[in-house]
């Protein structure tokens, strides 16, 4: 076991940590300020990584999929929230729980009607392909590319949220929808862009992990397991916990299937039980909220 | 024509009936008290104006608008300001962006840092804490935080839920004089207070809520004078 072989498994690691991000802040950010558990983000996990291989397919790029893909996903959440989901404000949380659960297994069966229930394989774009020597090993090119998109979108969002108009809106929003109202902002337009938001997350997510496995009508059951394992040992509602979370689990599984590989699915159930015993609303979340 | 009128208001909460037909007129440039005691409706009034009720019924006008169908959010962008009696002041947000956010459904057209400019200069006791954050602030600075950021996009009225709770008695005279300044500015005021006496001193009229109704109106100062309907309604 070298230093070169663990830096590469740390590192891939990051890279699946990078993935389980996008898809835990869309599910934090949903929750934290519309307070629905959303079921169905695993499920437009998949949508997304489907969207990107069709729409790369069609176009015979894959940067036309990784551009288009999040876009109309997020598009189609928005619309989620409106139909769907609007009529349910006000309600016990598990009504908008039941109903996202629900869609999530109409979005999985549509998608195996539509390509089948097998596997598709989704291609590394030929720019992004082979490996790249940084000294300490040689590391996928295309996984690199992976963490520095994450973190370029990842630093659009904090721009977003600490220095534009919008951003101030949500981030008060999310502490007091009622103080927004009698200020005079339509919560109900602000939450629809932040469900679109956290849905395009997710779709990114789908469409840049694409490419490190295949595409099947389940890839987002376990991704949604860990999206939640995630956001619980962050806190809910939390975005850097969701951050610091994702590349913690995304580590954490890496490195035990390096060590211990029948170990690597426990392992984060293990961590989100010691997490929930020392410290019950998570590494950044607030105590409190339910 | 009444800046807001009200007429016939029934407003529920659940299953409890809390306004019983009230109504009361206010017009403008003129600031009016409405007492009472704990319980009587007067939250739940300032709440069926504001749009934050679950159930409300009956005729709110504002300026000759109709408030009733309009979500909250409206009321607001019609010049209609509200201060909460908890003051929500917004967790996670410095003084600035709280301020900011009287100003996010205001015209595109007003200058922001002008108007942070402008209101640092009514309350100096804000332009020195603008970039800490809000909730570290005192009560009564929050108080006055919370007044700033419904008067800075220059609302018409202004409706406060028990301003001078829980303040130190000099913050509560400085309020009353601004209080009377946005007066003479025009600007249309509805105070629900408990502590009666300031607020009849400062107040033009007086209103008396009771059990969801409105049980006595009057100029200010006779209802100050009246020590025994004051008795009867106010009394804790």
């Amino acid at each position: 076991m070298d230093a070169e072989l663990i830096a590469m498994q740390l590192f891939s690691g990051v890279a699946l940590g990078a993935i389980l991000v996008m898809v835990a802040l869309g599910l934090s950010i949903i929750f934290g300020m519309l307070g629905v558990v959303n079921f169905a983000h695993g499920a437009l996990f998949m949508v997304g990584a489907y969207a990107g291989l069709y729409v790369a397919t069609l176009t015979g790029s894959f940067w036309w999929g990784l551009l288009v893909a999040p876009l109309a996903v997020g598009a189609f959440g928005m619309l989620i929230e409106r139909v769907l989901i609007r009529p349910l404000y006000g309600r016990s949380i598990d009504d908008p729980l039941l109903l996202t659960f629900g869609l999530g297994y109409v979005l999985v069966e549509t998608v195996r009607i539509l390509f089948g229930n097998e596997g598709m394989p989704f291609p590394t774009p030929p720019e992004l392909a082979g490996v790249a020597d940084l000294g300490i090993g040689y590391f996928p090119i295309y996984r690199l590319f992976v963490v520095g998109v994450v973190a370029v979108i990842l630093l659009l969002l904090w721009l977003g949220l600490e220095k534009t108009r919008f951003g101030l809106i949500v981030r008060a929003g999310a502490r007091d929808p009622q103080i927004m109202r009698v200020l005079g902002v339509d919560v109900a337009r602000v939450w629809l862009m932040v469900f679109g938001l956290g849905v395009g997350l997710t779709a990114l997510g789908g469409v840049l992990a694409a490419p490190m496995r295949s595409v099947d009508p389940e890839m987002g059951t376990l991704v949604l397991a860990e999206a939640f394992v995630v956001t619980v040992i962050g806190g809910m509602g939390s975005l850097v916990g969701a951050i610091v979370a994702g590349l913690l689990i995304g580590i954490a599984i890496s490195m035990t299937a390096l060590f211990a590989p029948e170990m690597a699915t426990i392992v984060m159930f293990a961590l989100m039980a010691l997490v929930l015993l020392i410290r019950p609303q998570g590494l950044f979340g607030k105590p409190g909220r339910a | 024509m009444a800046m807001l009128e009200i007429d016939g208001l029934n407003a529920w909460y659940g299953a409890s009936h809390v306004l019983h037909g009230l109504s009361l007129a206010v017009e403008p440039g003129e600031i009016v008290a409405l007492v009472g005691r704990n319980g009587a409706g007067k939250t739940t009034t300032i709440r069926s104006v504001m749009g934050l009720m679950p159930k409300a019924t009956g005729s709110v006008r504002f300026a000759g608008t109709e408030l009733l169908p309009l979500p909250a959010h409206a009321r607001f962008r019609l010049g209609l300001a509200y201060v909460p009696e908890e003051r929500r002041i917004v967790p996670g947000l410095s003084v600035r962006e709280n301020l900011q956010l009287g100003l996010l459904a205001a015209d595109r057209g007003i200058d922001e840092r002008a108007a942070i400019d402008d209101i640092a200069r009514t309350f100096p006791r804000l332009k020195e804490r603008l970039d800490q954050q809000g909730v570290t602030l005192s009560g009564g600075e929050q108080q006055m935080l919370a007044i700033a950021r419904a008067m800075i996009a220059r609302p018409r009225m202004i409706l406060l839920d028990e301003p001078s709770e829980g303040i130190m008695p000099v913050l509560v005279e400085e309020m009353g004089a601004l209080f009377r300044r946005l007066r003479d500015e025009g600007v249309t005021l509805l105070l629900v207070e408990q502590n009666v006496e300031w607020a009849l001193r400062l107040a033009d009229r007086a209103v008396i809520i009771d059990q969801g109704e409105i049980v006595h109106s009057s100029s200010a100062a006779a209802l100050l004078a009246d020590k025994a309907i004051q008795e009867r309604y106010c009394a804790v």
